[in-house]
């Protein structure tokens, strides 16, 4: 990390590339110039950086939420009818190949420039993502673990409440992790292209005003949160539910 | 004793397959278990035993007969039908005794009275230390007496059991015939015990039916008259055990007969050994 950081600086110093192009990371090139940890802490304590990552945060949570609900209802029917994953199964795995983004422009025409369009494709892209690993994971319960419900009496929501959900939850949360990963890029790219403020409306700010230390400030928050949430939230959930389980020993 | 519990009519079942005649599981079957008795269906596999039980616990449903539990026919899965099976199944997200609970809420037990239920039966399998224990912190044997604690928690008036120790080391399955024969003993339940060991047949049973393949039915009933608790050195058992090897062989014979082509012919005697066709042979 710190030879990382001493490159880099280096790089700077010896101006390869013109000084708005190559930041410097911590010690200013000339007497109370520009750094990227300057501009970090200036954003943080001006509140517009703050703000920016509430903004993207708060979106990223209510699209998601909305995929997870809808991933798994829509895993669901596939899993419970042959006619819809014939049909609808296979139509989704399709979509599920094309990148988010494309639909962008779609977003833009129905939903106009604004937080509709962002949250539209961060729903889409893990919707689609979240029905097929939920699909397959429905699909994979033991059926074992279903006809020793049935015979001790249990029957549809209530089947689907204490077995079915609960004995995917390991393939649920990776799959929840790959959904949350795919909706977090969305995000960015969503208010990247579609200015409605937010971290990625803020990084195009950056380049227009080739502001590159702002730019390299946001890119440290993005890369943060999304390990931040990753390994705070997924894998503790994931080692806790395999431990229970007794799927793996503790590393 | 010998009031009628679970009466099949001519049931008969059959499993339809693409592009060849369908396969007959069941044919004709017609016979009356007793309350409280505690019958074993014994044969190779694809004979229709499992089939049979499936049908009883609601879990399949027979292409035509009837078959009538104290008089009324079989509509689906009921918690008066338990099924303990092969595998433990118990559920890997919940404890021991969750796992045992489980059924009792189903059935609207208010939470503190199943609590005490099913920690009564975990203590008369020998299990009441490991109630707050995983599933997967128990070996083969200890799983499967809590799958059979889950299932008479219940108080079901049958219990069904599916090749329950056919996973587990001799021993293992020694000492749970005793249990078994313990619980059965004090608890009075009509018991269907599927298996294709003869020995655990014979020790267990009051009645054993040897089932056939192709067309799936019963073959012959042998009655178990041996004094209860039972040694396996006692003789009725001894002799029962062979009677039953002969039959048992016959049925095998048709099978390798039907897998190997007709050439193949399985030598009597040759499944008991050598050392029995060499006595006398040097007086």
């Amino acid at each position: 990390m710190a030879i990382l950081i001493a490159i880099w600086e280096a790089i700077s110093k010896f101006e390869i590339f013109p000084a708005f192009m190559w930041p410097p990371l911590i010690i200013p090139n000339d007497p109370g110039g520009v750094t990227i940890l300057k501009t970090f802490i200036s954003g943080f304590t001006g509140g517009q950086l703050l703000e920016a990552t509430y903004v993207s945060i708060s979106r990223l949570l209510v699209g998601f939420s909305i995929a997870v609900v809808l991933g798994l209802f829509l895993g669901f029917l596939i899993y419970k009818s042959k006619l819809i994953d014939d049909t609808l199964g296979f139509f989704v795995s399709t979509l599920q190949s094309v990148p988010n983004i494309v639909w962008f422009p779609l977003a833009l025409l129905w939903f106009g420039l604004g937080v509709e369009s962002v949250i539209f494709i961060i729903i889409l892209g893990a919707t689609l993502s979240l029905t097929v690993t939920s699909s397959a994971a429905f699909k994979s319960v033991s059926p074992l673990h279903i006809r020793v419900a049935r015979t001790m009496g249990s029957s549809g929501f209530h089947l689907f409440r204490t077995v079915i959900l609960p004995a995917t939850i390991p393939q649920l949360i990776a799959g929840l992790r790959v959904a949350w990963a795919l909706a977090w890029r969305a995000v960015l790219a969503g208010e990247l292209l579609g200015g409605s403020g937010g971290l990625g409306t803020l990084l195009d700010m950056g380049r227009s005003l080739q502001a590159m230390d702002l730019v390299f400030a946001i890119m440290i928050i993005i890369g943060v949160v999304g390990t931040i949430i990753d390994n705070f939230v997924f894998v503790k959930i994931e080692r806790s539910v395999l431990r229970k389980w007794g799927i793996q020993t503790v590393k | 004793m010998s009031e009628p519990h679970i009466v099949f009519q001519d049931v008969h079942k059959s499993f339809e397959q693409k592009g060849s005649q369908p396969v007959i599981a069941l044919d004709q079957v017609n016979l009356t278990i007793n309350k409280g008795e505690f019958i074993s269906l014994l044969g190779p596999s694809g004979c229709g035993k499992s089939t049979l039980l499936n049908i009883v616990a609601g879990l399949d449903k027979q292409t035509s007969g009837s078959i009538t539990v104290n008089g009324q026919p079989i509509k689906g899965p009921g918690n008066d039908r338990i099924v303990v099976f092969q595998e433990s199944g118990l559920f890997p997200w919940m404890s021991v005794l969750d796992n045992v609970m489980y059924g009792l809420l189903i059935k609207k037990v208010p939470k503190e009275e199943a609590k005490e239920r099913a920690m009564k039966w975990l203590q008369k399998v020998h299990l009441g230390k490991f109630a707050n224990a995983q599933p997967h912190e128990l070996s083969g044997g200890m799983k499967q007496r809590v799958a059979i604690a889950r299932a008479l928690v219940m108080d079901p008036e049958i219990l069904l059991m599916d090749e329950p120790f056919a996973a587990l080391d001799e021993q293992t399955r020694m000492v749970l015939h005793k249990e078994l024969e313990e619980l059965w003993y004090e608890t009075k339940k009509t018991i269907i015990f599927v298996t294709h060991n003869i020995r655990e047949a014979v020790i267990l049973s009051d009645r054993i039916l040897l089932m056939k393949t192709r067309p799936g039915g019963v073959k012959s009933v042998f009655d178990v008259k041996a004094a209860r608790p039972r040694q396996a050195t006692d003789s009725v058992l001894v002799n029962l055990e062979s009677r039953i090897l002969v039959e048992l062989e016959q049925e095998m014979e048709k099978i390798l007969k039907e897998e190997f082509g007709h050439d193949y012919d399985l030598k009597k005697d040759s499944l008991r050994g050598d050392s029995d066709s060499h006595l006398g042979s040097d007086i």
